[in-house]
């Protein structure tokens, strides 16, 4: 595997604040790769550091095996596509995919210029104005005009999160496959877990400055090393020390038999979600629990007792 | 409401029509009459005055007064444009800057043009300086001409550059600048392609804002110019007072206007807004 | 992104030249010798200022001129913008935008071409009064512009509120809106002082024999050259207007 970006206990300090603390990965070339975690957790930060907006304190970050956290955002081959997208307002859409190009001037200019387009399927729309396009059309623009550079890592700062959520399902896929295409490196920044884990080769899940856990994610999702991932990635229910998601949970009216855990709990409410149901349930030593069930299973009532059941391969422990 | 707005609006349209439209009217009116032989007006009806205007001295004079107001916009723009950068690069001192800016333009214009009298004249702060300094042995000829008429106006009007360069600087998205140094362009093409060209509107409205007092100015020519750079609001002047040609001066006066408002038309076509 | 020092080093360079030729102005207006070199501190300039009737004679003209134009001109004003802040009126709106781009010099000959018709039916002569009608019909505009900009701030909904709890529309003008931009009305008044003040080139037309203005004098002894009394006069007039101009600035963004 060869790597392409390498980060080395990479932090940001602030006056304020520590908003990058020893972040270390490596990315490899063509992996599509997401930092993930809440606002304010350090994923832009990260990525701005990588791009070249912002230096770290300490750490360094290489590039294809050599140190570029000195260099200028303009000396470094990566590209960024940016949160509101930054498209050049007094510029077409061809003039805004050229700009870059004309930095280093070449032959075919014109040739890549309309592959980038046509690959981003904005072909007929090359002399409109940022301003006359829709919002996936933008968020096309601004992915061709980095594109077009053929950088070694392409940066995305939630370029989904400006998108209705209607169109995001859609340009999600569209995203992955002209990864797959092109064959670039990813690097994408993300508050969202279902993007992340369903674009994503490997995922790291960052909070409070620091990366918790690397991987892949099923390994995230079905093996978190922490409490936060494990909560940051769907939801929890925490019974002891020990972890149950709730899809991992059943409802019964008796307590468990051959090797399965339970434990009495009495129905709150349930709630129709369409696909399935979540019931509200309160355990014995008056924590909740929701679990997560079919919708053709059998219909609980306020106030009745019940037991909560799962299988001990489907707890998660942490240290 | 509407009974109570136009009660509000009455003494303002009162003032505006008796003070301001009207008079323009009477100009209006004496521009197609005929001076008469004491320097009043008197009939016939002609188009004399305007057709006077394009004497080679009269041209010579307008063209003078386009030069000069030209060259003091280009010089305003070019000098207010750092500063407008600079000012709205400066985080939370900005308001402190900014009303540095506007201070000297609030104090007199007239003290304002009357300080650059005193640095400038044969036995003038400069010119003792130098002096003094053994830089020059005779005072050198700094002012009554057009360098000191331009410099007179320039001073004046830099700080109607500097507003509306900044209030767009200002508004200028800096993902923008991040996204042209992301895309490969050093700080300096940054600047000629996407600042510049963003800041067209702040361009157009200053350079406007410059131009039109610049055009009609009348005291800056007298006192720093000496008399010997003559620009239309001069020209304008002289009519009424010791020419004593009314209709000609009139018709001066309109064609200034007349210049004013198609540039102003032009701007706030490109603008589509007005400061009211 | 870190600021450039060269733009830093550029900026000081534009504020001396902004700032510098007031500040030895004013500090030559303090010189014992009528002459550009430094000779020792000295205040006879000041004296002499005081001394000299003409000057004192107009400044008092300014005064008067210049504080009636201003109470007209901030009531009208006001009312003005108040009127056209719910719903313009294009051609008052572009009668007034005019007037502020009308280069001095033709306001200046149409208002003298327009009072030496008008006395043709009257028995009167140009002096104070015409002085003032001038000032106020210039300086309007200016009031206008920053009570509208301050009534852009306002909350047209606070008046609504008001009407719906049974005031009536004077009452919801003069204790809702009104209050609300005070501030701003009293940033106009003092920007319309000022720039009555310091007219000369409108009021050196329609002004006669009894109501020569501060301007006109410093103008006419400016034009045979520079004058010491004239220093101390500027370094007096600089310091007023600032002071003015800072105190409407703190109103304004009050």
């Amino acid at each position: 595997m060869e790597c392409v970006l390498e980060l080395r206990g990479v932090s940001k300090h602030y006056p304020s604040h520590h908003a990058v603390n020893g972040v270390s990965l490596n990315l490899a070339r063509g992996e599509f790769f997401s930092l993930l975690g809440p606002s304010g957790c350090g994923k832009t930060t990260t990525l701005r550091l990588v791009a070249g907006f912002e230096e770290p304190t300490h750490g360094e970050i290489r590039l294809n095996g050599s140190s570029i956290q000195h260099l200028k955002p303009y000396q470094r081959n990566v590209s960024t596509v940016f949160q509101n997208y930054a498209l050049f307002p007094h510029l077409t859409v061809r003039d805004n995919v050229e700009f870059g190009l004309r930095r280093r001037a070449g032959n075919h200019i014109g040739d890549r210029v309309r592959d980038v387009i046509d690959l981003v399927q904005l072909a007929g729309k090359e002399s409109r104005r940022p301003a006359q396009l829709s919002g996936g059309e933008r968020q096309r623009v601004a992915l061709a005009r980095s594109l077009v550079l053929e950088p070694d890592v392409l940066l995305l700062d939630e370029p989904l999160s400006a998108l209705d959520p209607n169109l995001r399902k859609q340009v999600r896929a569209e995203l992955k496959a002209i990864q797959r295409r092109v064959g670039i490196t990813f690097l994408f920044v993300t508050h969202d877990q279902e993007e992340a884990l369903s674009l994503s080769d490997r995922l790291g899940v960052m909070n409070k400055g620091h990366l918790e856990q690397i991987g892949t994610p099923e390994e995230i999702y079905l093996q978190p090393s922490t409490r936060f991932v494990a909560s940051f990635l769907g939801a929890v229910n925490w019974i002891g020390d020990v972890g149950v998601r709730p899809e991992a949970m059943r409802i019964a009216r008796e307590p468990s038999r051959n090797g399965h855990r339970s434990r009495p709990a009495t129905i709150v409410h349930s709630t129709f979600l369409g696909n399935c149901v979540h019931v509200d349930t309160r355990l014995s030593d008056g924590e909740p629990a929701v679990v997560e069930i079919s919708r053709l299973g059998e219909a609980f009532a306020p106030g009745e007792a019940v037991h909560l059941w799962w299988e001990p391969a489907d707890e998660l422990r942490f240290e | 409401m509407n009974r109570l707005r136009a009660w509000f609006l009455a003494p303002t349209w009162t003032v505006v029509i008796t003070l301001f439209l009207a008079p323009l009217a009477i100009i209006l009116g004496y521009s197609f009459l005929t001076r008469g032989v004491y320097g009043g007006i008197t009939s016939p009806w002609t188009l004399e005055s305007y057709q006077r205007l394009v004497d080679p001295i009269y041209l010579a004079i307008l063209w003078r007064s386009f030069w000069v107001a030209g060259a003091s916009t280009a010089l305003c723009l070019l000098l207010g444009f750092p500063l407008a950068l600079f000012i709205s690069r400066a985080g939370r001192h900005k308001n402190f800057y900014l009303g540095l800016v506007m201070l000297p333009f609030w104090t007199s214009f007239l003290v304002r043009t009357y300080a650059w009298m005193f640095l400038l004249r044969d036995t003038g702060l400069l010119n003792t300086l130098l002096q003094k300094l053994g830089v020059i042995h005779s005072p050198l000829p700094l002012l009554y001409n057009d360098g000191a008429v331009i410099l007179g106006l320039v001073y004046g009007y830099l700080p109607f550059t500097v507003l509306p360069l900044y209030a767009t600087l200002e508004r200028l998205d800096r993902t923008l600048l991040e996204a042209a140094a992301d895309l490969g362009a050093k700080p300096w093409a940054a600047l000629a392609r996407v600042t510049i060209p963003l800041s067209a509107p702040g361009i157009r409205a200053g350079a406007i804002l410059v131009f039109i007092p610049c055009l009609g100015a009348y005291l800056t020519p007298d006192l720093l110019g000496g008399g010997k750079s003559v620009m239309i609001g001069n020209l304008i002047q002289n009519q009424f007072t010791t020419a004593r040609d009314w209709p000609f001066g009139s018709a001066v006066s309109l064609v200034l206007m007349a210049i004013v408002m198609v540039l102003l038309f032009a701007i706030a076509r490109g603008e589509g807004e007005s400061l009211l | 992104m870190k600021r450039t020092p060269a733009l830093a080093i550029y900026a000081v360079g534009a504020f001396l030249f902004l700032h510098l030729p007031l500040l030895i102005l004013s500090i030559f207006s303090f010189n014992s010798s009528r002459f550009t070199v430094w000779q020792g501190f000295s205040l006879r300039w000041y004296a002499a200022a005081i001394k000299d009737t003409q000057l004192t004679e107009s400044a008092v003209n300014s005064l008067i001129i210049a504080t009636v134009a201003t109470l007209v001109s901030t009531v009208l004003g006001t009312l003005c913008a108040y009127g056209l802040w719910k719903r313009t009126s294009r051609p008052l709106a572009g009668s007034l935008y005019l007037s502020l781009v009308t280069p001095e010099i033709v306001t200046g000959i149409s208002l003298l071409a327009f009072y030496q018709w008008i006395f043709r039916f009257l028995r009167v002569q140009l002096g104070m009064h015409t002085v003032i009608l001038a000032h106020i019909s210039f300086s309007i505009a200016y009031v206008v512009i920053v009570v509208i900009a301050r009534l852009r701030t306002v909350d047209a909904t606070l008046e609504e509120a008001a009407l719906d709890l049974g005031a009536n529309e004077w009452q919801a003008f003069r204790y809702v809106t009104l209050p609300a931009i005070l501030p701003g009305v009293v940033a106009a008044a003092l920007l319309a002082f000022t720039v009555s003040f310091d007219d000369y080139v409108i009021t050196s037309l329609v002004a006669g024999v009894d109501s020569e203005t501060l301007p006109m004098v410093i103008y006419a002894i400016a034009r045979r050259g520079v004058n010491p009394v004239v220093n101390a006069i500027s370094a007096l007039i600089v310091i007023g207007f600032g002071s003015l101009v800072v105190i409407s600035e703190r109103l304004r963004s009050a």
